[in-house]
């Protein structure tokens, strides 16, 4: 088979698997298991595949042209460079684990068919996203994993908190998606074509006119997706959603897909200053942002959540100064690690019964009860903190070692103003990331108080998929730094001294200070009992996981927020804490700045059709109803009279025909 | 004969037949005067079938079979009605035009169609109970 049969069949095979899955879930429950997992693994077989032939050399380009579609054509194109080789392959990797761990997550779940179908459908066109040649034929899988997103974040739609996230994550990135398509018409409309390729011939021979109110309007999109400041809010809350969940959509795969359209398109918005100084103050803002407000979470996903949406930020600073190679080079390590966190979190959160790390924190001995999560979750975090030689390293220094040659004016590819925002950004953020990952780590493992309670061993699949994803998070980095230069753009991604010594000596600082104040503040935790613990022995994890999710608010009055005093959180960001938990106040605004005035025009429209529109309504029946009885006077039951009004017509009709027949 | 003559009758039978259909109040009456009209418009028929024959411009005399038709239905219309008058009289007691008034509609019957069978079957009831006593 040719390169382009088997990149054809990569996407298709899941898309056919989710398929067959709705169709035959409810009537062979018996195949919807090997249904979910089976097409993923062998579109996983053949996305490596595709790889080995495309080996990092020419780009494959095919193109067919269903029908014709007007002035622009739309065609079914595949683009396969290195770039969409090795991130088909970690959608491959990820979505497969994940699948397999569902098998055991959801072991009882009565909706496992339709999630699994969903979740097959998602990476079919998460796949069709990396493959696709053509912008349009792109932004149908973009949306396709948008709606994938909505059902399955609202997975647990019986508790309300799944049903808002569902439609917050569904609105807010349908928000920055209109403008994406848009920006995409516009683009089209310059350049002449919705192929990639002619795209970027178009730029590079400067037939791109207005480059940056393009930029800008793909970026609207690329912020909602990738869950960039000001369109994040959607992630932490889509935390609701089932973990494996998490692991695949809302860390690894379907967040990159901004990030990645913005490494396809790089000279779109390199076209553009104003753009690439945009991208970076957004990338800043919304690194050290989030780190902040994943200091200061109490459950564990929201943690990782912001921490995703820091290490997206980490992303898009690389693709802001202009190195993608950087760019996708974290994105490959990062969606390794962190769905390995998600799914570890998944994995404690059933043996503890909450998400709440307040709650762990008094649980001794939880490390002993998953000790499998233990070891892979805390080489995910090294990996996060960026710590050598794990994977996070050197994408992480890749990323800083592009701001700083850009910062330092040895390029001209990119602003230096950008490359000194997401320089002095990722530093700090550094410090803030060690430090949570380290606040995550010792509130999660090193609790003290009573034994954790004991919910049996969890499912083989589970565990052995948590070892899989900890062999790319520990090796991969170390790995490939020398080898996917070849793959990308040729750029060199070998850590440099100067960020290196730089950004493990800031994690050092964040990690080390983070444990002084656990220290320091661990002692009163024994003072403070906390704890709502939904104890399902017997149950699978995902509705322990619901169980959780859903009695946070009730036993400590926030979704996001505990009030424990042991929280070394808390006394590292002081009087910030407050504010970083609710992720800076920023849904208030936005309740205050879009939700009061869309209630407010909804209930004017509403008063306008009850009291407006219905008045008119009901006069244009009450005209005809008093027509009506006036007729109705006439009608008296007496034959006779009616008799005669007959015979007077019929004479008057008699006589007005003679005087015409007459002439008169 | 003249056709004046025949003519000039059958508008007479017609209208004495008319006064009476729009007129009397009795519905056996009111019957009679129906057979009046229909045997106007029957010597009519006639009279011109003669006047065209005689012109002999029709050689069919379809008036005169028109004329036997008419007199048939005639028979069964009366057969009819008059068995329909017997029915009412024997529901109601009385055979009185102007009291057979249940198409009527109330002046100010706005409620519904539900309202207004209500009122039409109390006032039968009402009218029943009367004849019975």
């Amino acid at each position: 088979m040719t390169t382009t049969t088997l990149a054809a069949l990569v996407p298709l095979l899941p898309f056919l698997g989710a398929a067959a899955g709705l169709l035959l879930g409810r009537t062979a429950p018996g195949f919807v298991r090997p249904l979910a997992v089976l097409p993923t693994l062998a579109s996983l077989v053949l996305a490596v595949l595709v790889a080995a032939h495309q080996g990092g050399g020419r780009a494959v380009d095919a193109a067919t042209e269903l029908t014709p579609t007007g002035s622009v054509p739309i065609e079914l194109a595949l683009h396969i460079d290195g770039f969409a080789a090795l991130v088909a392959v970690l959608v491959g990797v990820v979505a497969t684990c994940v699948q397999i761990y569902s098998t055991g997550y959801l072991r009882d779940d009565p909706r496992y068919p339709s999630y699994a179908a969903l979740v097959s459908l998602f990476t079919s066109a998460m796949l069709l996203v990396v493959y696709s040649g053509d912008l349009i034929v792109l932004l149908v899988g973009w949306e396709i994993m948008g709606i994938c997103s909505y059902f399955l974040v609202g997975h647990y739609w019986e508790t309300p908190e799944a049903r808002a996230a569902s439609i917050k994550a569904f609105l807010v990135t349908k928000l920055g998606d209109v403008p994406f398509l848009i920006g995409l018409f516009a683009l089209a409309a310059d350049t002449g074509s919705f192929r990639i390729t002619k795209v970027l011939g178009a730029v590079a021979n400067g037939g791109l006119h207005h480059p940056t109110v393009i930029a800008l309007l793909l970026l609207a999109g690329v912020a909602g997706k990738s869950a960039q400041f000001p369109l994040h809010t959607w992630l932490p809350d889509a935390m609701a959603g089932p973990t494996p969940v998490s692991a695949l959509i809302h860390a690894a795969t379907m967040v990159a897909a901004g990030v990645y359209f913005v490494a396809r398109l790089l000279p779109v918005f390199q076209a553009s200053t104003a753009a690439m100084v945009v991208l970076a103050v957004m990338a800043a803002v919304t690194m050290t942002g989030s780190a902040l407000a994943a200091l200061a979470q109490d459950d564990i996903k929201r943690v990782l959540a912001y921490s995703t949406i820091g290490q997206l930020g980490y992303m898009t600073g690389a693709l802001a100064v202009g190195d993608r190679g950087a760019a996708v080079f974290h994105l490959l390590s990062h969606g390794a690690f962190k769905a390995l966190l998600f799914l570890a979190a998944g994995v404690i959160i059933h043996a503890a019964g909450t998400n709440s790390l307040a709650a762990m924190s008094r649980m001794a001995d939880l490390r002993d009860r998953v000790p499998d999560a233990y070891w892979t979750m805390t080489v995910a975090l090294l990996a996060l903190a960026a710590i050598p030689p794990f994977s996070g390293f050197f994408s992480k220094e890749s990323v800083l070692g592009a701001a700083e040659h850009v910062a330092t004016g040895h390029t001209d590819h990119a602003p230096g103003s950008a490359g000194w925002i997401v320089l002095v950004a990722g530093l700090v953020t550094a410090v803030l990331t060690a430090a949570y990952a380290m606040r995550l780590w010792l509130l999660a493992f090193r609790g003290r108080g009573a034994k954790a309670p004991d919910h049996g061993r969890q499912p083989l699949v589970m565990n052995a998929v948590l070892w899989v994803l900890a062999v790319p998070s520990l090796a991969f980095g170390g790995l490939a730094f020398r080898v996917l230069p070849d793959w990308f753009d040729g750029r060199d991604l070998t850590p440099t001294l100067t960020t290196s010594v730089l950004g493990t000596g800031l994690a050092l600082v964040g990690g080390i200070v983070t444990y002084g104040a656990w220290r320091h503040t661990g002692a009163l935790a024994a003072r403070v009992p906390l704890g709502a613990v939904a104890a399902h022995p017997e149950a699978d994890a995902g509705l322990v996981e619901a169980e959780a999710i859903a009695s946070h608010r009730p036993a400590y009055g926030d979704i996001a927020y505990a009030t424990d005093p042991a929280d070394p959180g808390r006394l590292l960001l002081g009087p910030l804490h407050r504010h970083a938990a609710t992720g800076f106040h920023l849904d208030t605004v936005y309740a205050a700045l879009f939700v009061r005035p869309v209630m407010a025009g909804a209930s004017l429209v509403r008063f306008l059709d009850r009291e407006v529109v219905e008045t008119y309504v009901r006069g244009a029946g009450a005209v005809p109803r008093l027509l009506g009885a006036a007729v109705r006077r006439a009608q008296t039951g007496n034959v006779q009279t009616y008799v005669s009004a007959l015979l007077a017509g019929t004479v008057v009709l008699a006589v007005a025909a003679v005087l015409l027949a007459t002439g008169a | 004969m003249h056709l004046a003559y025949p003519a000039v009758l059958s508008t007479l039978l017609f209208c004495t037949g008319l006064y009476g259909v729009l007129a009397r109040r009795n519905a056996i009456l009111v019957l009679m005067s129906v057979e009046l009209m229909l045997n106007a418009v029957n010597l009519n028929l006639v009279a011109f079938d003669v006047w065209l024959s005689k012109a002999a411009r029709d050689t069919l005399h379809s008036g005169q079979a028109l004329t036997l038709f008419t007199i048939t239905i005639a028979a069964a219309e009366i057969g009819i009605g008059l068995a329909i008058v017997l029915a009412v009289y024997r529901n109601r007691g009385t055979s009185d035009i102007d009291r057979l008034r249940d198409a009527a509609e109330g002046p100010d019957d706005d409620s519904g169609p539900g309202h207004d069978s209500d009122a039409a079957a109390a006032a039968q009831a009402a009218e029943k109970t009367e004849a019975t006593a």
